[in-house]
């Protein structure tokens, strides 16, 4: 064989057969990536599409007002919004000091014998699916809740004050407060979960360190290993809100779905996922459908921001370490 | 000697601070201890009630009997079925379109800006409200053919996974060793074919735990079948028409006045978080197998 046919073979090589599959293969790998981008943005345009016209006929007014009444087919959103917000805020405050205290207790206090369990119950119980939650909220929560919170504390205000002016309702059970607690309990595992995760990030060293110089177990935490993953556990709080704002099946068992702006915590109301959850399918008119769907993009816009914040977050933190 | 009698106060005062921090530490672990402790009662009280009233509601006619009118005897058996064909139909979509994504993001998109944008997306997909999922799906699939099917309810489910089976896709192909591609690159094969029979391959466990998780997630997803694929009270193997499914039947059958649909919806909410538990764990001990070896 001369020089030259050997270099030629090579030469030929160079292109195998599989180099057109690969084109095609890449290829359809980024339009899969592709679908994703336009699925998001397919959302957004046929939620403004179907609710462009109820924005249209009530204007600022569906934001404002807080009259649904689809027998008169006037619709304005303030009710279900601020419920969203409010029971979202409720649902985080409780469960915010909880799913701390279950993730320092899990990464500093706990026996090494029950981290394992008690973690991987926690991280269980964060997939069980929120129509459970809602069901055991129903039935087994709010006979409860009704007898030993609502009564009593109904009893005790005094006429005139705040406390009576915070547990005006019917003592049922249900209602803004209740469907608050609910969600509590059902982002808590979640959120227990990503913030022990990412405790378990802090290096060994640091929070050693901090214990050699005498530090408490309360100490170490606060001004040690949680500053240290400040940024992801501020993420990891606003994903667990975003959860709790956009939940549907928990809230609707519970909050009593009542359109008008809710006067107390124990009042009925609703939020808006909900609301899209009872009445979509029922909708009487046009108009009320398209109120409904743009309900659905105010939710949009909402927890899009929101999430958008926590993954900012998440992911900076990911970064640094 | 003097510095001795000279700092009994700064002693004192040292002891103080002591004693404060001892207790702020006391009230912390007591404050963690007990926290923790109130967490799995509640969590084990929704365990119980879940056992308590699901397992006093199941029998064989739960699994032969279709659902019934109030008052007579009737199961689950639509429901189940249809849910199950569903989810499969979904998975099935989902894994094609999570898994290409997903290796477009681990292999060809690289530090590109296009490719941050849409694994940032992706992200924010993962954890969007469901029921916004469901009012897409409508307006898509539902309003334009006007009718419910369980086809829409399908590709509503598909929507939920996608993000999931992508991520984990791309987490898994990223942690694959450099060494295997180059080894591939090296026998002149092509990238397609390199992930095509090596990547995947040995990424197989961590692809199959993203999917079953995906599975556990939309197994139980009811908002967005509510306008999707509805609900039908007899049994239907046909996708193509409005499909009997778990999650809405128990929502349904849990918001009725009837004793017997109520003790239903407490066994389908059994059976549904019995399934998502044990397909969470499988997925677990999948992950954890290769890391044993």
């Amino acid at each position: 064989m001369t020089d030259a046919a050997i270099s030629q073979a090579p030469i030929r090589r160079t292109h195998p057969r599989g180099a057109f599959v690969a084109r095609i293969f890449e290829g359809v790998c980024f339009t899969a990536a592709t679908a994703l981008l336009a699925t998001l943005g397919g959302l957004l345009v046929s939620l403004f599409i179907g609710g462009w016209p109820a924005l249209q006929r009530f204007g600022l007014g569906f934001f404002t007002s807080s009259t649904w009444n689809p027998v008169t087919d006037v619709y304005g959103a303030a009710g279900p919004i601020v419920g969203t917000l409010v029971t979202a805020t409720i649902a985080l405050l409780l469960s915010l000091p909880v799913a701390g205290g279950v993730a320092f207790f899990l990464t500093e206090l706990c026996p090494a014998k029950l981290r394992r369990p008690i973690g991987t119950a926690v991280e269980l119980l964060a997939g069980i699916p929120s129509i459970v939650y809602g069901m055991w909220g129903l039935f087994v929560f709010a006979p409860l809740f009704a007898k030993y919170v609502q009564m009593p504390l109904m009893m005790a205000a005094k006429p005139g004050s705040l406390l009576e002016k915070l547990t005006v309702g019917v003592p049922n059970g249900s209602g803004i407060l209740s469907a608050s607690i609910i969600l509590a309990i059902m982002i808590l595992p979640f959120m227990a979960a990503t913030l022990r995760e990412l405790l378990q990030t802090v290096p060994a060293a640091v929070r050693e360190s901090a214990y050699g110089l005498g530090a408490t177990t309360a100490e170490v935490v606060m001004s040690v290993t949680l500053p240290y993953v400040r940024g992801g556990a501020i993420g990891a709080v606003m994903l667990g809100l975003g959860r709790a704002l956009g939940e549907t099946m928990a809230v609707t068992f519970i909050i009593g779905n009542a359109h008008g702006m809710p006067n107390s915590l124990f009042d009925s109301g609703s939020t808006i996922a909900s609301t899209i959850a009872n009445e979509f399918t029922e909708a009487t008119s046009p108009v009320h459908s398209a109120a409904l769907i743009a309900l659905g993009l105010v939710l949009f816009v909402i927890t899009f921001v929101v999430l958008a914040l926590a993954r900012l977050m998440l992911r900076n933190a990911e970064k640094r370490t | 000697m003097t510095a001795q009698s000279a700092t009994p106060t700064a002693a004192s005062a040292n002891g103080a601070r002591v004693f404060r921090r001892r207790m702020a530490n006391l009230a912390f672990q007591v404050f963690c201890i007990a926290v923790t402790g109130v967490a799995l009662l509640a969590l084990a009280g929704i365990l119980w009630s879940l056992l308590s009233q699901g397992v006093g509601g199941l029998n064989l006619d739960v699994f032969t009997k279709s659902t019934p009118a109030p008052g007579s005897v009737g199961g689950l058996a639509n429901a189940i079925v249809g849910s199950i064909l569903m989810c499969l139909l979904a998975m099935v979509i989902a894994n094609v379109v999570g898994v290409l994504a997903g290796t477009w993001l681990a292999e060809y998109a690289g530090k590109s800006r296009y490719g941050s944008v849409v694994r940032f997306l992706n992200d924010v997909l993962l954890s969007a409200p469901s029921i916004l999922v469901g009012l897409f799906v409508y307006t898509l699939l539902v309003a334009p053919f006007k009718g419910f099917s369980g086809l829409a309810g399908s590709v509503a489910l598909a929507l939920l996974a996608v993000p999931v089976i992508t991520r984990t896709t791309e987490d898994t192909l990223s942690l694959q060793p450099a060494t295997l591609r180059e080894a591939g690159v090296a026998l002149g094969a092509p990238l397609s074919f390199i992930v095509q029979t090596v990547l995947w391959r040995s990424a197989q466990s961590g692809m199959l735990t993203g999917g079953l998780l995906a599975f556990a997630r939309i197994s139980g997803e009811t908002a967005p079948l509510l306008f999707t694929a509805l609900n039908n009270q007899f049994f239907s193997l046909d996708l193509r028409h409005p499909t009997a499914n778990l999650p809405v039947v128990i929502f349904q059958f849990a918001l009725s006045a009837y004793d017997d649909w109520r003790r239903l919806a407490w066994a389908g909410a059994l059976l549904i978080a019995a399934a998502v538990l044990g397909v969470t764990l499988l997925a677990r001990a999948i992950a954890k197998e290769p890391r044993r070896s």
